[in-house]
């Protein structure tokens, strides 16, 4: 039984959701009332069925595990190649969950196209799942495009007023560097000997020229997605754009897709040319951590400061990715999975607030802690988590990072620690703005509590987070012999599926 | 040993399951249940420390063990975990006890307010971080134990959140810690760079032979690593523990309820910065250029913020800018290596300070929330049990012999007196300085509030009573350690061995060692007081509040017009707060908004963005002449653009 599992675990992670969307897709005009319990289900099964894969996994082995292959493109020599290593089984488990958020979330406020809607979110959970779990660089490729399709639909159709201009403007830019990118892989395909095994790449005597074009292919298709500066605009008009559940997939689960793409591709395939180039991605890095904890501060706009405090949070993710040191890199890890709770909790608040009242705009609230108590706590603890507080998730990848950017250079430590007071001012002076002070607008004093739908989402996303910051044991534990083995030898004998 | 790790563990989780108890179902329990959960989880945190705690460590008996390994990062274990020594033991029992004297205070002060539950939660939670900060046995649970309280103190301070001051101090407050916990954070990644590891026994075992450790700033200068670290670790308690310029949230942090001012001047948070200064005196003794800088920061504080004292209107101001002088006493010793002294201070004024500030809690319920020393006066006769209070606290303040702080504030002054470091003359002017300045806005508060004609309105006059027994029995409580506190402990931390190896200090640096030939007890200190300059001049601080606001009380105004330059700068706290709010702030959101319109709308979208788009559009509008239809331009493009990469990649691989 648990055999069968084994080889079946991440296929149905893949194409359960993707099936149930289609299911949804088909029934959707026919039969309204069953779009909802399907989308749940799916979602639910989906994220049960990933739960036994951290059991299973073998966390002293940096090998990939649950591998599956199968023959895809013979002519091409692509294959259906899926695996699982420390690095990725979380990110795996972090978008089964929330998967399940997302649906839990879609509430009263999506009104039209109920089922495209729980369709195109349960499709995209599968393609984002399979961008993890692809061993070939083919199917991650496709992967890789296939989810963007939703995600332009759901800001499109579902979006705000100026959703035209933001989809076009995020189209634009992974587009771009999507295409570079395939030009990388195509090239890795015929040096390798025509294949797509993500894993042959890593063995490769690339010579320093192509080893730097590949690793800048690459980075303009990775940068764009994290964003890093100054490819990072796209980002605020996205979320601005984005309904709520967009925004909260967005942040939660594909920004971390560019840091993946650094650690599953540039860091072992080119591994000289991410030494040698580590300086200008630490730079970039510590810019998105001050200048955007800076822009952060004078947003009015609660999701563009939001988006602006993810730009800055994902700094952390790249510098932590290239000072090349198991606790910095371990933390950069831990930062990813912490800010899809963090920033997926803070996107529904705001998402709870635009339900009532329908705006964004910091000035059109204040005082809400007296409406909406359990609401202001929550949103609270989701605040704290953002300033990097002891105690929550948002504080172990923090600490981790700084105590490796100290060792490898003071200047670094201390660029990268201003976030503990640009963090804690943007967040909490937006808090304090939006939440306490007295009742002084007529639409802040008719607002009423969370509903048990609303509870149940802020619940489990603040446990999650108190969960990974009280006890991060757990996920550190996981990663470790995938970092240690990643940091080791970069280049070589990165495992290939074990079955 | 194991149950001794169970005991020591149920100190901070009996406050913490009062405070979730509190916090979660406080509606449900209602107020009553609400108060007596957390006092009870208090009591019995006292009480372990009391009597289980600093019984074991003065038989000897200190713990260092690990509670649960959290993570490991890399090879690093992080851990919880307990250090139980006579320094942490002494702290436990400071903080359990004026926690629990504020609790039960509190069931007086808050009652009615509709926050009742919440604030009891608060509460419990503070003394629980605070705890965690002192029971730590390494690097990373200090950090969560110090995080923890500016998080409380944040609540606390805007608890009353509908206020518009009391948001923007509890804002003003987390943020100015944060800029020391800036520094505190990069402390700790410096000890992790240069020690692997975050365990205080290994740090401190190791100390000594980092002593030669450089930080290279660039490849041509270098600073000293030991001072490095103890510097970024100081800027933390400057903080915590307020020191200038650092100390701007302080004072502000009265918004927030009075029992919260007693527990943070007292017990919790203020107390962090020197705690754990003293907990790291191996390193810092490693260090005379980050000792001297502590004393020239503790002596400044301790001067220039008394100073301040002397021009406050509101009651609990005046009290506040003291607690920043007397920090500053704290800091002077430890930066003269008497870290024994400090911690005595910090003992006796937890006491005394918890005291004044209780006192003038009960005066402030009795005046309906006026704070206004202007519109007191006279309330010794309907307030007696407060005024004796008052008393008592007053003279342990201004240091009069024998109350508890006249002891520890003498050796003190008598330490920064030994010290040898550069610029110990100036730190010893200041401190000395510092005590007539002390004893006179003690007793201006005290004269104010208690002596003179009734200046309230008659209204408020005739509802004056004596506060009710939950308020007066923990001044009466906090009035007896404020008296003999210092009779007691005296020989004891000082001359004796509680300490033990708790504290660090070189020889040669010792100045107790030096003053121990001249300690011959408790009366003997006092009556060597009468021939030394201290005391006269506290007196003299007291004769001159006196006859200004006892004998001729228009003096005082007389005064302000012929000094107003003078009382103008004190007036204006010497313009931090500007320097802050209209400086530092405004410049932060300044660069903010330019980095964002020209950065990023008019640069990167407005020139790169929307500049390649266009380029793109006239490469089109080109193309168009050629061909028809857009989407094989692209394509064309795109297929175009693949075959030249791929040329060159094949060319050049």
């Amino acid at each position: 039984m648990i055999d069968v599992y084994r080889h079946i675990a991440l296929s149905i992670a893949i194409w359960l959701p993707i099936a149930t969307g289609l299911v949804i897709l088909a029934l959707g005009g026919r039969a309204p009332g069953l779009v909802r319990p399907l989308g749940t289900a799916g979602a639910g099964i989906t994220f049960l069925a990933t739960v036994p894969l951290w059991g299973l996994f073998h966390a002293h082995s940096f090998a990939m595990q649950f591998g599956e292959r199968i023959p895809w493109i013979p002519a091409f020599h692509i294959n259906y190649a899926l695996g699982l290593d420390g690095i990725s089984l979380p990110l795996v488990m972090l978008t089964s969950f929330i998967g399940v958020v997302v649906v839990i979330a879609a509430g009263p406020a999506v009104k039209e196209r109920v089922a495209e809607y729980f369709a195109a979110f349960l499709i995209m959970e599968g393609l984002m799942i399979g961008v993890f779990c692809a061993l070939d660089a083919m199917l991650f490729y496709v992967f890789w495009e296939a989810m963007l399709i939703p995600m332009f639909l759901i800001i499109g159709i579902w979006g705000g007023p100026n959703r035209v201009y933001a989809t076009i403007k995020f189209f634009l830019y992974t587009f771009l560097g999507s295409v570079l990118m395939l030009i990388a892989l195509l090239y890795l395909h015929f040096e390798a000997g025509e294949t797509f095994n993500i894993a042959s790449f890593y063995h490769l005597p690339l010579g320093n020229t192509p080893q730097i074009l590949i690793f800048l292919a690459f980075l303009i298709a990775f940068a764009v997605k994290i964003p890093m500066w100054p490819v990072h605009t796209w980002l605020p008009d996205a979320h601005v754009e984005a309904p709520t559940g967009g925004s909260v997939v967005l942040a939660a689960i594909m920004l971390k897709m560019g840091a993946y793409g650094f650690v599953r591709f540039s860091l072992p395939i080119v591994p000289e040319a991410s030494h040698e180039l580590a300086g200008l991605m630490i730079t970039l890095s510590l810019i998105a951590i001050v200048y955007i904890g800076l822009v952060a501060l004078v947003q009015d706009d609660m999701k563009k400061l939001i988006a602006y405090s993810s730009i800055a949070h994902m700094g952390f993710v790249t510098l932590g990715i290239f000072l090349f040191q198991n606790i910095a890199m371990e933390g950069a890890l831990v930062q990813m999975i912490s800010h899809g709770f963090v920033s997926a909790g803070l996107f529904l608040c705001v998402g709870v607030l635009y339900d009532r009242l329908h705006s964004r705009a910091i000035h059109d609230y204040g005082g809400v802690a007296n409406r909406m108590p359990i609401f202001a706590a929550f949103m609270m603890l989701f605040a704290m988590a953002n300033a990097g507080l002891p105690g929550t998730s948002g504080f172990v990848g923090e600490l981790f990072v700084i105590l490796g950017a100290f060792k490898a250079d003071f200047w670094y430590a201390v660029l990268a620690a201003t976030t503990l007071i640009s963090g804690a001012a943007y967040t909490l002076w937006m808090y304090k703005r939006v939440i306490f002070g007295a009742v002084t607008k007529p639409a802040v004093a008719g607002l009423s509590d969370v509903t048990g739908r609303e509870l149940t989402f802020l619940a489990v996303l603040g446990v999650a987070v108190l969960f990974l910051g009280l006890w991060p044991a757990p996920l550190l534990h996981v990663m470790a012999a995938s970092v240690h083995h990643l940091l080791l030898r970069p280049g070589v004998q990165l495992g290939g599926a074990t079955p | 040993m194991a149950s001794a790790l169970s005991l020591y563990g149920a100190i901070p989780l009996a406050c913490l399951t009062g405070a979730l108890i509190a916090g979660i179902f406080g509606r449900t329990l209602g107020p009553v249940w609400s108060h007596r959960v957390t006092i009870l989880g208090v009591a019995v945190a006292f009480a372990l420390s009391a009597g289980y705690a600093l019984p074991q460590v003065m038989s000897g008996h200190d713990l260092d063990a690990t509670v649960y390994t959290w993570g490991y990062a890399g090879r690093l274990p992080l851990v919880v975990g307990f250090l139980i020594d006579p320094l942490t033991a002494l702290m436990m029992v400071v903080v359990t006890f004026v926690s629990l004297m504020v609790h039960i205070y509190t069931i007086g002060y808050m009652r009615g307010d509709p926050g009742y539950q919440r604030f009891f939660s608060y509460i419990s939670l503070f003394t629980f971080a605070m705890l965690m900060l002192v029971m730590a046995n390494n690097f990373m649970q200090l950090f969560f134990g110090w995080e923890g309280v500016g998080l409380v103190s944040y609540l606390l301070i805007g608890f009353w959140f509908t206020r518009e001051s009391a948001i923007f101090a509890s804002l003003k407050a987390f943020l100015v810690n944060r800029l020391g916990d800036f520094g505190f954070i990069l402390g700790i990644a410096a000890i992790y760079t240069v020690f692997h590891s975050l365990d205080y026994a290994t740090v401190f075992a190791q100390a000594p032979a980092a002593i030669h450790a450089k930080l290279w700033l660039s490849n041509h200068d270098s600073w000293s690593m030991l001072t490095v670290i103890c510097v970024l670790l100081f800027i933390g308690a400057m903080g915590k523990s307020a020191q200038m310029p650092l100390h701007v949230w302080l004072p502000d942090s009265m918004e927030g309820p009075t029992p919260i001012s007693a527990l943070i001047h007292a017990a919790t948070m203020v107390t962090a910065g020197i705690f754990m200064v003293a907990r790291m005196s191996p390193l810092f003794e490693l260090s005379p250029v980050a000792r001297d800088v502590v004393l020239l920061v503790g002596a400044s504080t301790a001067f220039f913020m008394a100073l301040l004292g002397m021009v406050q209107t509101d009651i609990k101001r005046v009290i506040a800018y003291s607690t920043l002088s007397q920090l500053g006493y704290m800091t002077a010793a430890l930066g003269a290596s008497a870290y024994a002294v400090a911690i005595f201070h910090l003992v006796t004024h937890a006491f005394f300070k918890a005291l004044l500030f209780l006192a003038a809690g009960s005066v402030i319920i009795a005046l309906h929330h006026e704070q206004d020393l202007r519109k007191m006066g006279g309330l010794r006769r309907y307030m007696p049990i407060t005024f004796a209070a008052t008393w008592v606290g007053s003279l342990a303040l201004a240091g009069i012999p024998p109350f508890a702080g006249f002891f520890s504030k003498d050796a003190i002054i008598d330490a920064v007196a030994h010290s040898t470091l550069p610029g110990a003359d100036y730190a010893f002017v200041a401190v000395l300085a510092g005590v007539f300045v002390t004893a006179f806005y003690t007793f201006r508060m005290l004269f104010l509030a208690f002596y003179g004609e009734p200046r309230m309105d008659a209204h408020a006059r005739h509802h004056l009573r004596e506060s009710p027994w939950v308020v007066t029995v923990p001044l009466i409580v906090l009035a007896i350690p404020s008296a003999l506190a210092g009779i007691v402990l005296m020989r004891p931390l000082l001359f004796g061995h509680f300490f033990r190896g708790s504290l660090y200090v070189r020889p040669a640096d010792n100045p107790l060692l030096r003053m121990a030939p001249h300690y011959h007890g408790v009366w003997a200190f006092i009556a060597a007081a009468f021939v030394s300059p201290p005391l006269y001049l506290a007196l003299a601080g007291i004769a001159t509040a006196w006859y200004m606001y006892i004998l001729r009380p228009e003096l005082p105004a007389q005064m302000a017009r012929r000094l107003h330059i003078l009382y103008a700068i004190l007036r204006a706290k010497y313009g931090f707060d500007e320097i802050y709010e209209q400086g530092a702030t405004r410049a932060a959101r300044a660069v903010g908004r330019f980095l964002w319109r020209v950065g990023d709308v008019q640069i990167i979208d407005g020139t790169m963005v929307n500049g390649t788009a266009r380029l793109i559009g006239r490469i089109a509008a080109w193309g168009r002449r050629l061909q028809s239809g857009y989407i094989y331009h692209y394509a064309f493009a795109v297929i175009l653009g693949l075959f030249v990469l791929m040329t060159f990649f094949l060319h050049h691989g």
